[in-house]
């Protein structure tokens, strides 16, 4: 596994929050995911190895929690929340947005790369519905105005960096 | 305005105008000198100021919080944790994230209040995955704490330490079910446990005690310690004391959160005053007052109750209480305090459809009843609103909910069925017209719902 040494410092330090080392398996999860995209057949083995487990007691917890995926996405991960507060103040709508706006359907990555759209369940926010995370930045009240702006953002911030 | 005054003693400096989440302003505003009274009190007398409390866990089992901690097994010698569920994920509910946004230290020092009245050394905030950065804050927060000599090694001078961790979810609803949170705390499917024997009392978290409390129940403690058992107990209502955080949304004007002494608002009051009553031109039609799995309730229906005398009174859905009691008895319940709205726009085929996608998304898959069953009434509602309904669909879902509640290892097995069963019941005739209603359209609702 070619993890930055900052993962690594950080894989190390939240094994020592638990007494017994499968406890880490999320926290390991969750950095190797946000280093390197997603979860590889390579880093189940590599994290079983690190607890002193099996490959299939990490695997198990890749296909149980919704957060973990082991296909690489687009470079940004709209999720819209779809669970009911949202969909009543109008969460469909905001997704048809967001997938016209890319050119995609959710599941799928963009054809630029750019972003793979996601209806996700309840992200907590449902006074304030719709509401959308944009990789880890919550949005409140996004209608389908301000998904075309959150929209121009993203497209904006692309056209910023080096190389596209 | 004929609504009560909100009473915020837990929300009391959220929203305030120049109040921050870092240690210096909570200090300011007399934090933590109540972790500073409590380790001057013998541990067990906080429990007894708990107990008198009345306080019942926020959580959504409204059970008796130092009830709960007077189970822990004391002597099996084992070391005793504590486990916070932050794990907020009931749709309807987002009263944590405000806390653990906007007043982090304020849970901290609830949390290390009850670790000190529990001897626990080790207490993990269990977040969801889906609030990185109310991870961080609370991070940071424990970071502070500890260089204040709040939590860490040797607290206060004292030769008592406790470390708290926050360990972050994966999107699972399971997890907020105590001893799934525990499984999956321990690096594991979050598959809830079977009770008995795993009561988390005794067998919890790596199989020793371990007390397992929301997070709004853990802020109470503090507050029980700053006014006493009496005290606290004098809020509310009797066998509902304190106050409660109602979070509504949906179809109201002014959706958001409000804390209110247990009991003394109802849900017209709350409705129509609060959160300034239903949109422009719309009428209210169904609220769903403790979360999405508490039963829905119908405007226009009317409950009889029994007084404690014997006497009968009867209440429209808008003169109920918001407390546990009155909502057990009205058919539904208090759970997590989310209240969601819905007018007349909505076709309630099409609300239970999305609710019943949910619900099959989030079953852990365990137990066959809530397994195929919460998938095959998603796959009912779904054909309903996708494609050809039938006039007795109603009753099959209804069937097929009833064989799943009460056969399940945990209460998700009720939490899916209560939706479908009450729609059903309260809702008989849009059942039965959806296929006319439908006929050309692809929705009934005016927005889709599912």
């Amino acid at each position: 596994m070619n993890l930055k040494p900052e993962t690594l410092r950080r894989i190390d330090e939240v094994i020592t929050h638990y007494p017994v080392k499968r406890s880490a398996a999320l926290p390991l999860l969750h950095l190797v995911q946000e280093d390197v995209g997603f979860i590889s057949k390579e880093a189940i083995e590599w994290i079983a190895q690190k607890l002193e487990l099996e490959p299939i007691n990490i695997y198990e917890l890749v296909t149980f929690y919704p957060m973990f995926r082991q296909q690489p996405i687009g470079r940004r991960h709209i999720k819209v929340c779809r669970t009911l507060s949202c969909a009543l103040m109008g969460g469909y709508k905001t997704c048809e947005a967001f997938e016209k706006e890319f050119n995609t359907r959710r599941g799928e990555v963009s054809p630029d790369g750019e972003v793979t759209i996601e209806f996700v369940e309840c992200l907590a926010s449902c006074g304030t519905a719709p509401v959308v995370m944009v990789d880890d930045e919550l949005h409140e009240k996004v209608d389908v105005a301000k998904a075309k702006q959150i929209s121009e953002q993203i497209k904006r911030e692309k056209a910023e960096r080096p190389n596209g | 305005m004929r609504a009560p005054q909100q009473r915020r003693i837990i929300f009391k400096h959220i929203d305030e105008p120049g109040y921050t989440n870092d240690l210096a302003c909570y200090v300011r505003h007399g934090g933590y000198e109540m972790l500073k009274k409590a380790v001057g009190m013998q541990p067990a007398a906080i429990i007894d100021e708990v107990k008198k409390s009345g306080l019942r866990g926020r959580g959504g089992a409204g059970f008796p919080c130092g009830v709960k901690w007077g189970l822990v097994d004391r002597k099996s010698g084992k070391p005793i944790y504590l486990v916070v569920n932050a794990d907020e994920s009931e749709p309807g509910t987002f009263k944590d994230r405000y806390i653990m946004h906007q007043d982090p230290h304020q849970l901290i020092e609830g949390i290390m209040i009850t670790c000190w009245a529990n001897n626990v050394k080790q207490a993990y905030i269990y977040i969801r995955g889906e609030m990185p950065h109310g991870a961080r804050i609370l991070e940071k927060a424990i970071a502070e704490a500890r260089a204040a000599n709040f939590c860490g090694p040797n607290i206060l001078g004292t030769a008592y330490g406790c470390e708290i961790y926050v360990h972050r979810g994966a999107g699972a609803y399971i997890c907020g079910e105590e001893t799934g949170l525990i499984e999956s705390l321990e690096g594991k499917r979050a598959y809830p446990r079977i009770k008995p024997p795993y009561f988390p009392a005794v067998l919890g978290l790596y199989q020793c005690p371990t007390i397992v409390n929301n997070v709004e129940t853990l802020c109470h403690v503090k507050h029980i310690v700053d006014m006493g058992g009496d005290a606290f107990s004098r809020i509310g209502t009797p066998n509902n004391t304190g106050t409660r955080i109602l979070c509504v949304s949906g179809h109201v004007q002014k959706p958001g959160y409000f804390e209110y002494e247990v009991g003394k608002i109802t849900l017209g009051e709350l409705l129509n005053e609060v959160c300034g009553g239903p949109l422009p031109g719309r009428t209210f039609k169904a609220v769903i007052p403790g979360g999405s799995s508490a039963k829905i309730l119908r405007f226009g229906e009317t409950f009889t109750l029994k007084n404690k005398d014997g006497s009968t009174r009867t209440l429209a859905v808008e003169d109920i209480p918001m407390d546990f009691d009155t909502l057990a008895a009205c058919g539904t319940m208090g759970g997590s305090g989310g209240v969601i709205v819905m007018d007349d726009s909505v076709n309630i085929v099409e609300a239970l459809g999305n609710i019943n996608a949910f619900y099959a998304h989030e079953s852990c898959g365990q137990c066959t009843p809530c397994r195929e069953g919460s998938l095959w009434m998603k796959k009912i509602t779904a054909r309903m609103v996708h494609a050809t309904p039938r006039a007795e669909d109603g009753v099959l879902l209804k069937s097929v909910a009833d064989q799943i509640a009460g056969r399940t290892i945990c209460a998700f097995g009720e939490a899916c069925s209560w939706p479908t069963q009450s729609y059903v019941a309260k809702f008989p005739e849009e059942f039965r017209a959806y296929p006319e209603a439908k006929k050309g359209k692809t929705h009934v609702s005016a927005l889709p719902l599912v």
